[in-house]
């Protein structure tokens, strides 16, 4: 594996809050158009891991490299435009706003005061939310204010709005938690539609969805992680067995 | 180009028709010139209310300091008009002539150099609008590039506003004190103490307001209008879509101040002098009900609000001078609790309810036109949430 191909490395990460290290000496290597999987039990430091990468939490030590760029001292919104995309665990949308100026909004252009101030929704901006709402299976629902969806649409919303900005590497954080079995069942088409030319981390606890999706499963406990690979190999992990899946 | 087009058959241009109708013809038909007077004093606050409502009601950033804004206005103009009203010649009872009054009572023998460039009209009129937002830039790069909103952000801008006040009223050979600047009379030797004067300064002052309404609206309907409200909602969400969030809260802050220095300076021209009783907490406040009262998502409301709560003050306060500012804060609480989003607020869900109502009940006459109606405002709930 050459280094060329990495998106995303993270090496000797570290953050401690009052002393107790949430993520401790942590390394993570991510490829092209991987799909890695994150498990672990509550507390094991994912979500924290996730907000690291993104810039929401700053490291105590390690570095975050994405393209080869260090992302660790960016502030958040240089990060995402770097091209990194992130989708929080609660479906964080705009419930006052109809869904096609959701996805309007997300789209990267006039991201500056002057530049939003002198932003039209042209023919470009206008085909690329229609073809993100057909993707999301929301392209009749554009004029429908988003918090009248239901949640499921809501997670999937977010996600649009993560794609509307065509991320190179896409973190979603239990996208679908409180889904029903069909709205997973959309989900991981779409989520193996959109990883076609992307990176993607993904934190999920349901292991049907996780064995569906992942390319690659990195199994954290305590800060740290404590298995990495395939989806077969690490459910066989004794260790993996002890602290998670249980026996 | 379409955007335009709905923003000119929206609904929301009626009410601000209505109001341009009701500020520039009704008013100076009906009132006298001393009424009329008083109203374009209260409409230099409406810049600071509808400031407000971009600010606090769609930014959802909560400024009581806002008279200090309103303040540095007033005093750029009345500075300038003070400089001119002090020439030698109407002066030379004084040890020093030509300076300020209150500069000679304060032994004060020489025009401190930063009075000097208020000597020019064009470095006032800009002064008007630049000093207040570099003042606004200072403040709010400071606090939002550090992540401090909400009440505490809203205790900065007392703080500012109570330190402003004191210095000025400190610093009474340079500023005039606690009295403020006074006997302001021309501006390049046009005489505005005269009725005819006061006139055309009301339409002057109503048209930089409908005008700042346009502008804030045309803001309002672009994408970085949008923004503010997605801020509102859900601001970690707008940061992690690769916007700088504090700069944007800038911005509409600095709006908010230069808004707010025009009608200051209006006022200075208008009631002829300023003083640090509107630099002060108790008046930011004041303002801060105004556009409460009126609806803080609303422009034109914010204009009526202040003219209402105004006109309501003029009255109370001279038939029972005791109560007033007891009704001023039970209208506050009032308005908080009953209806949050004022006067704009209680229309929308009650008037065009009603009115939808009886369109609806009335005989079908032109089908078309109807169903026109509909679209059209479906068109503007997807144009502007809330807006009026």
């Amino acid at each position: 594996m050459s280094s060329a191909e990495l998106v995303l490395s993270v090496e000797d990460l570290t953050v401690s809050f009052d002393g107790f290290k949430a993520i401790d000496s942590l390394n993570l290597y991510v490829d092209k158009g991987e799909l890695r999987v994150i498990i672990g039990p509550n507390g094991a430091g994912k979500t924290t891991l996730l907000d690291l990468i993104c810039g929401k939490t700053r490291a105590s030590a390690g570095k975050i490299r994405f393209k080869n760029l260090e992302m660790t001292r960016l502030p958040e919104h240089e990060i995402v435009r770097a091209g990194i995309g992130r989708k929080f665990q609660t479906p964080s949308i705009y419930e006052n706003l109809p869904v096609f100026q959701n996805l309007e909004v997300s789209f990267p252009r006039g991201r500056g005061v002057f530049g939003a101030l002198a932003f039209k929704c042209d023919v470009e901006v206008r085909d690329r939310v229609h073809a993100v709402a057909d993707e999301i299976g929301l392209a009749d629902q554009l004029q429908t204010e988003a918090g009248l969806l239901s949640h499921g649409q809501k997670q999937w919303l977010e996600i649009g709005m993560l794609l509307m900005q065509d991320p190179e590497l896409l973190m979603l954080d239990e996208p679908i938690a409180g889904m029903s079995v069909r709205e997973r069942e959309v989900t991981a088409e779409l989520l193996e539609r959109i990883c076609k030319n992307r990176s993607m981390i993904v934190i999920e606890h349901d292991m049907e969805f996780v064995k569906r999706i992942a390319h690659k499963v990195t199994v954290m406990h305590q800060g740290k992680i404590l298995a990495e690979g395939p989806m077969d190999k690490v459910q066989a992990d004794p260790r993996v067995i002890d602290v998670y899946l249980g026996h | 180009m379409e955007r335009l087009k709905k923003w000119l058959l929206g609904r929301d241009l009626a009410s601000l028709l209505i109001l341009s109708l009701l500020i520039l013809v009704v008013f100076p038909l009906v009132l006298e010139p001393f009424r009329l007077n008083l109203v374009g004093k209260y409409l230099t606050y409406g810049f600071v209310a509808i400031g407000l409502v971009m600010l606090w009601g769609y930014g959802g950033i909560l400024s009581l300091g806002q008279g200090v804004f309103f303040g540095l206005g007033g005093y750029c103009m009345a500075m300038f008009l003070k400089l001119e009203a002090s020439d030698p010649v109407s002066t030379k009872i004084q040890s020093t002539p030509g300076i300020p009054d209150f500069m000679d009572w304060n032994q004060i023998t020489q025009l401190p150099l930063w009075w000097e460039p208020f000597r020019h009209l064009p470095v006032a009129i800009f002064a008007v609008v630049a000093v207040p937002m570099l003042l606004a830039f200072i403040v709010s790069y400071a606090m939002f590039k550090r992540r401090v909103g909400g009440v505490y952000f809203a205790i900065i801008t007392q703080a500012v506003a109570l330190v402003l006040s004191t210095l000025i009223i400190g610093q009474q050979g340079f500023t005039g004190g606690v009295n403020g600047i006074t006997d302001l009379k021309t501006v390049l030797g046009w005489d505005i103490r005269t009725d005819s004067a006061r006139s055309i300064l009301y339409f002057v002052n109503a048209g930089l307001l409908i005008g700042s309404i346009l502008l804030c609206r045309w803001i309002h309907a672009s994408k970085l209008g949008t923004l503010l409200l997605a801020m509102r909602d859900k601001e970690d969400r707008v940061r992690f879509s690769g916007y700088d969030v504090s700069m944007f809260k800038v911005f509409v802050f600095c709006l908010a101040a230069g808004l707010s220095g025009i009608g200051g300076a209006m006022f200075a021209l208008q009631v002829g002098f300023m003083s640090p009783s509107f630099v002060g907490i108790v008046p930011s406040i004041e303002m801060v009900i105004f556009a409460a009262v009126g609806g803080r998502l609303s422009l034109v409301g914010a204009v009526y609000g202040t003219l209402l709560v105004n006109f309501g003050k003029t009255y109370f306060s001279e038939s029972f001078p005791d109560l007033w500012l007891f009704l001023m804060a039970a209208l506050f609480m009032g308005v908080v609790m009953a209806f949050p989003n004022g006067l704009a607020g209680l229309y929308e869900s009650h008037v065009v309810p009603w009115l939808k109502r009886r369109r609806a009940s009335a005989p079908p006459t032109a089908p078309a036109a109807a169903s026109g109606q509909a679209v059209g405002s479906t068109g503007k709930a997807v144009a502007s949430t809330g807006a009026l």
